[in-house]
């Protein structure tokens, strides 16, 4: 069996002003997964991901990477991994060619070597031109490409990545997507977090999600995907609608002449609305989801954990409509 | 050299490396102050002031501050690298990219100490250049003045280290320079000799380690010393050990760098 990329065993973090951050959250990411760790914020998401990356003291709990003991083997467990943080933590000061080549060597890698790796991420992340600035005279976004540079130039097993997104725009957004899909079909194992649930759903197919210290929900993403029973679309139409049609088993509402919203459960599916607004004359020019699928499946999740556990388990249960 | 300890060499380099460019890359705010301010004290203390005092020692007043004005810019320096630069880096969170990294945290207080005595050493070969245009020194044991300054700055680097580690702002990094380490080094026996203080005073200056350093130095390039050599070299190596385990402990601890 090969080893799990980590082993997060009975974490405990609390904090000296007391207030408790992790309370029991044992997680296992298998190698070579693209993994997202969800969470709202506050959840303890950060804090894991200190732990791991050896920025925060444990209470207590074991790390494993690639089955180095984080305690007894750090180094090793170390040099498997690269991380992106959430906020920018390089020299302001500091040339873009040299944060770069520093990490390398903080890692062992020597010079040649080092500078060999610098060009090639700072090429394959559009920044090779901008190699001699000061990183402070970098666009935000480049300075997200560069924590990224940095932290793959000693080229880790196991890349974790803290809200890598925020603050990007949807274009250069959607070329790191590509960027860290290439990296994970190349056998690089991720983990994600990210607040862009739709960029957990598109890139990721194993999902944790945290909540108040503790892992409430640990999967794969199509069988998370599967649980959400009912799902809201959103029709555009060619013509106004003068009154709301009466459909058999669906629940239509009209936001606006030219839009109606409908709720349609899994065992019913799409195909007989069509029909029925077919033979009324309604003619559909667009449809689309209201939400993000993985993002109502989250807030109910989220929701139903702070609720009472008995309201809890009515509101896991499935929907019988 | 197996593997690891290679890539820990590598490391260490590179925070070497780092560090010295990063006081070379400034070198109009890091080696030409001191230079500028001894050549004051030696213009004032030593050319103007210096005759009207007379010999201190059997030597020239201006010959017998030198080597205590070498020494104090050694120490400032050596100092203030290592507590601006490590604070710095805790400040602009950048010392997590060491602290993400396998590289040993004894590596890590070894990089940092060795930009601060590589400054240290920089600067007091500036200031010994312009010393010895003013003075007339001839180095009487080579060997024992190396040795004093590197230790000196090994010691002052560590000082610097620690107290970057307890900073949580920049005030907190001009507080010790200014309230500690600048009375200390002028009550060190720079400008005199403690043969000249009451006895009592002369026994409270004994508690002073800048004393000890000072001391040996001159007896370096002087061949004179209100201590004892092999004492004074007892107590640096003695202030060393205990700096080093502390600055280890602390950082082991991930005191101000882990929360």
């Amino acid at each position: 069996m090969q080893p799990k990329a980590l082993a997060v065993v009975d974490l405990h973090k609390t904090y000296a002003n007391g207030s408790v951050a992790l309370s029991g959250v044992s997680l296992e990411v298998e190698r070579g997964e693209f993994f997202a760790l969800l969470g709202p914020n506050g959840a303890g998401k950060s804090t894991l991901i200190g732990i791991v990356s050896s920025l925060v003291n444990r209470t207590a709990g074991k790390v494993f990477v690639f089955e180095h003991d984080m305690d007894r083997d750090a180094e090793n467990a170390k040099a498997c991994i690269g991380i992106v943080p959430q906020e920018f933590n390089f020299n302001l000061w500091e040339q873009v060619i040299h944060i770069v080549t520093n990490q390398a060597g903080y890692y062992g890698l020597p010079r040649g070597l080092a500078q060999e790796r610098a060009e090639k991420y700072l090429r394959q992340l559009g920044l090779w031109d901008k190699r001699h600035q000061r990183s402070r005279e970098l666009s935000g976004g480049m300075k997200r490409r560069l924590m990224i540079a940095r932290a793959l130039v000693h080229e880790p097993k196991l890349l974790i990545l803290d809200e890598p997104t925020a603050g990007v725009d949807i274009e250069l957004r959607r070329s790191m997507w590509d960027f860290l899909r290439r990296l994970n079909a190349d056998g690089t194992t991720i983990i994600l977090t990210t607040h862009y649930l739709e960029e957990a759903e598109s890139l990721c197919e194993s999902i944790a999600i945290i909540d108040h210290g503790k892992i409430i929900e640990d999967t794969n993403m199509k069988a998370l995907i599967n649980r959400l029973h009912t799902e809201t679309f959103i029709l555009d139409l060619a013509e106004p609608l003068k009154e709301l049609p009466v459909t058999n088993g669906y629940v239509l509402r009209q936001v606006d002449p030219t839009t109606l919203e409908v709720d349609i459960s899994k065992d019913q599916g799409i195909n007989k609305l069509f029909e029925y607004l077919t033979d009324n004359g309604i003619r559909v020019t667009s449809l689309r989801n209201k939400a993000n699928r993985l993002e109502e499946l989250f807030i109910r999740m989220i929701s139903a954990d702070d609720e009472p556990k008995s309201t809890r388990v009515a509101a896991e249960a499935p929907r019988s409509e | 050299m197996t593997s690891r300890a290679a890539a820990n060499w590598v490391a260490f380099n590179t925070i070497l490396r780092k560090e010295i460019r990063r006081f070379t890359r400034i070198w109009q705010q890091t080696v030409l102050p001191p230079m500028i301010t001894m050549t004051l004290y030696l213009l004032i203390f030593g050319n103007l002031i210096g005759p009207r005092i007379g010999e201190m020692d059997g030597h020239r007043y201006i010959d017998y501050i030198a080597p205590g004005i070498i020494m104090m810019s050694v120490i400032t320096n050596s100092y203030s690298n290592v507590v601006s630069s490590f604070f710095g880096a805790r400040f602009q969170k950048f010392v997590e990219e060491m602290l993400v990294s396998p590289t040993p945290m004894y590596l890590i207080l070894l990089g940092y100490v060795g930009g601060g005595v590589a400054r240290g050493l920089l600067v007091g070969a500036a200031v010994s250049a312009v010393t010895f245009v003013f003075a007339d020194l001839r180095i009487e044991h080579a060997l024992v003045t190396f040795l004093v300054v590197l230790l000196t700055a090994v010691l002052f680097s560590l000082a610097g280290f620690i107290n970057a580690i307890f900073a949580k702002n920049f005030d907190d990094i001009a507080i010790i320079p200014t309230f500690v380490l600048t009375p200390l080094t002028y009550l060190g026996g720079v400008f005199y000799s403690i043969q000249l203080l009451p006895d009592f005073w002369q026994k409270v200056s004994m508690l002073n380690p800048i004393l000890y350093m000072v001391n040996a130095f001159r007896y370096g390039i002087l061949g004179i010393s209100d201590i004892g050599i092999e004492f004074a070299f007892g107590i640096i190596c003695l202030f060393i050990l205990m700096l080093y385990l502390g600055c280890l402990t602390l950082l082991n601890r991930g005191y101000g760098i882990r929360s």
